[in-house]
């Protein structure tokens, strides 16, 4: 059995309060037993990337996370809060300080950039539209597509949605981000300018950062501490640097020897 | 068996929720206007062509089926009773609730199914918003106001198409014609009809937007959801159409 590598940063993130916790999850669809027994814990203001196979459940986390999906069993904790078993209205709160950057954008199809954008703005209460509108353009600017606010995201190249979908998580202030494959399927610029902008964002707010990518140049780039994901549990878990050269199965995942193909 | 007998427990469980939730949206008028009136534009505007189309050439064959069984008893005069009474008790409405799952459920189902295949869904959630609220209330409440309206046209267009047949394939007087119907349908009549229009198209949409948000199986699932929407409704109406008939009929 694979042992996970403790983290010698440990003590100094244990020091933070963690912002998120899952514990002894357990997540099954019928039959299927995705996660058997999935323990880790991410403190304030750390950067994290979820390694692993295809098909190991790294975006299951996420939206465990998100409160997207209920764990069959175990526990799971966001800024404190137990949200295993919270309710939509309950979980409300949470997810206003949470950010979610989906694989494939999520935009609204029907709706233009701005309201995209606009849209956690008016759930969350705020009906002021000329502050809507500067916020929105100041989100625009800041992920560098001033101007686009009247396009449809079908008039969008892929690195375009990805950057106005990350304006839309990030319109709330939130202090939790989760990226889901920030950068798959996009060239290799495109890819730099979404790293450069996950790294500016986490130094500019202080942002906690979760990510999924097979990327690992990308991980490289965006993250600290990488944790690898197989059947079911956490088999590497700790600072990227030292996984990377420890960690036999972290050493054959990213060098494209991975046992199990 | 069991499996299968508890998955569709399990389903009518989820359906019923969601049910509820509209409800309750719709009993406290907490309702996102400008997306039901965009919702009664798409579903009314855009389902009156096939509406008016059906609704005629089905009062043609009406007028006609009716006159080459009737004349046996030499009772064609009858053309206009029964005719008018068929379609508003039970042809306009059940015709224009099949076309509208035809045409509105599939879209319905496959526009939603979509949303859920590419996370929009999840999107909607995170966001802070509910997506029953946004995406199934604004539908059913559109539906409801809506579809007694195409019902009405759809009756009226029926009418007029047996009236058609009456005058010039069975040499009928139009007095005689839109007399007969005067003297036989009653306000009940349209009320029932109504009444059972409004229930068709609330199952109809509702079926659809639960396929839809229960998509399995990514962009793959879609179209299976969408046949599925279509498929369901269908049935549906038909199974309800007794149950709703004889619960007016007992009134």
């Amino acid at each position: 059995m694979p042992s996970a590598v403790s983290p010698t940063g440990a003590k100094s993130s244990a020091a933070r309060p963690a912002v998120v916790e899952l514990r002894r999850v357990q997540l099954k669809f019928g039959r299927a037993e995705i996660h058997r027994n999935i323990s880790l814990s991410i403190h304030k203001g750390e950067g994290v990337t979820i390694l692993g196979p295809s098909g190991t459940g790294k975006t299951l986390i996420l939206k465990l996370v998100a409160g997207l999906l209920k764990p069959t069993r175990g526990e799971v904790s966001v800024f404190g809060q137990q949200i295993a078993a919270a309710t939509e209205l309950e979980l409300a709160p949470v997810r206003a300080r949470i950010g979610f950057l989906f694989q494939g954008a999520a935009l609204f199809d029907s709706l233009t950039v701005f309201e995209n954008i606009a849209y956690p703005l008016r759930e969350g209460g705020v009906t002021d539209e000329a502050q809507i509108i500067s916020t929105v353009a100041a989100e625009l600017a800041r992920v560098g597509l001033p101007g686009i606010e009247l396009k449809l995201p079908g008039q969008l190249s892929g690195g375009q949605k990805k950057r106005v979908a990350l304006a839309r998580a990030l319109v709330r202030r939130p202090e939790l981000i989760l990226f889901d494959e920030p950068t798959t399927g996009l060239d290799p610029t495109a890819t730099r300018l979404i790293d450069d902008l996950i790294v500016a964002l986490r130094s500019e707010f202080g942002l906690t950062t979760i990510a999924v990518t097979h990327d690992i140049a990308s991980a490289r780039r965006i993250s600290e501490r990488w944790i690898m994901v197989d059947s079911g549990v956490v088999i590497a878990d700790g600072p990227a640097n030292e996984v990377a050269v420890n960690c036999q199965n972290v050493k054959n995942f990213i060098s494209g020897n991975w046992k199990d193909y | 068996m069991k499996d299968l007998a508890l998955e569709y427990i399990a389903d009518l469980g989820s359906f019923s929720r969601m049910l509820l939730n509209v409800m309750r949206d719709l009993v406290r008028l907490r309702l996102p206007w400008k997306a039901v009136r965009a919702q009664i534009l798409k579903l009314g505007l855009g389902s009156l062509p096939i509406i008016l189309l059906t609704a005629l050439f089905t009062g043609m064959v009406l007028a006609l089926q009716t006159a080459y069984g009737m004349q046996r008893f030499g009772a064609k005069a009858y053309i206009g009773n029964i005719t008018s009474l068929a379609m508003i008790r039970e042809l306009g409405p059940v015709l224009t609730a099949l076309m509208l799952c035809g045409r509105v459920g599939a879209g319905i189902a496959a526009e939603i199914a979509s949303m859920v295949a590419t996370e929009q869904v999840d999107a909607i959630r995170v966001l802070g918003a509910n997506p029953i609220q946004k995406l199934v209330t604004p539908r059913v409440a559109g539906v409801i106001i809506v579809m007694p309206v195409l019902c009405i046209i759809a009756n009226v267009i029926g009418i007029y198409g047996g009236g058609l047949m009456a005058i010039f394939e069975l040499n009928l007087s139009a007095h005689t014609y839109y007399q007969s119907i005067l003297q036989t349908v009653l306000i009940r009549d349209l009320v029932d009809g109504l009444i059972k229009s409004t229930v068709f198209g609330f199952l109809v949409v509702s079926i659809a937007c639960w396929k839809g948000l229960n998509t399995r199986g990514g962009t793959a699932g879609v179209g299976s959801t969408t046949t599925s929407a279509v498929v369901t409704g269908s049935v549906v109406i038909l199974i309800s159409d007794f149950f709703v008939t004889k619960f007016l009929m007992l009134l």
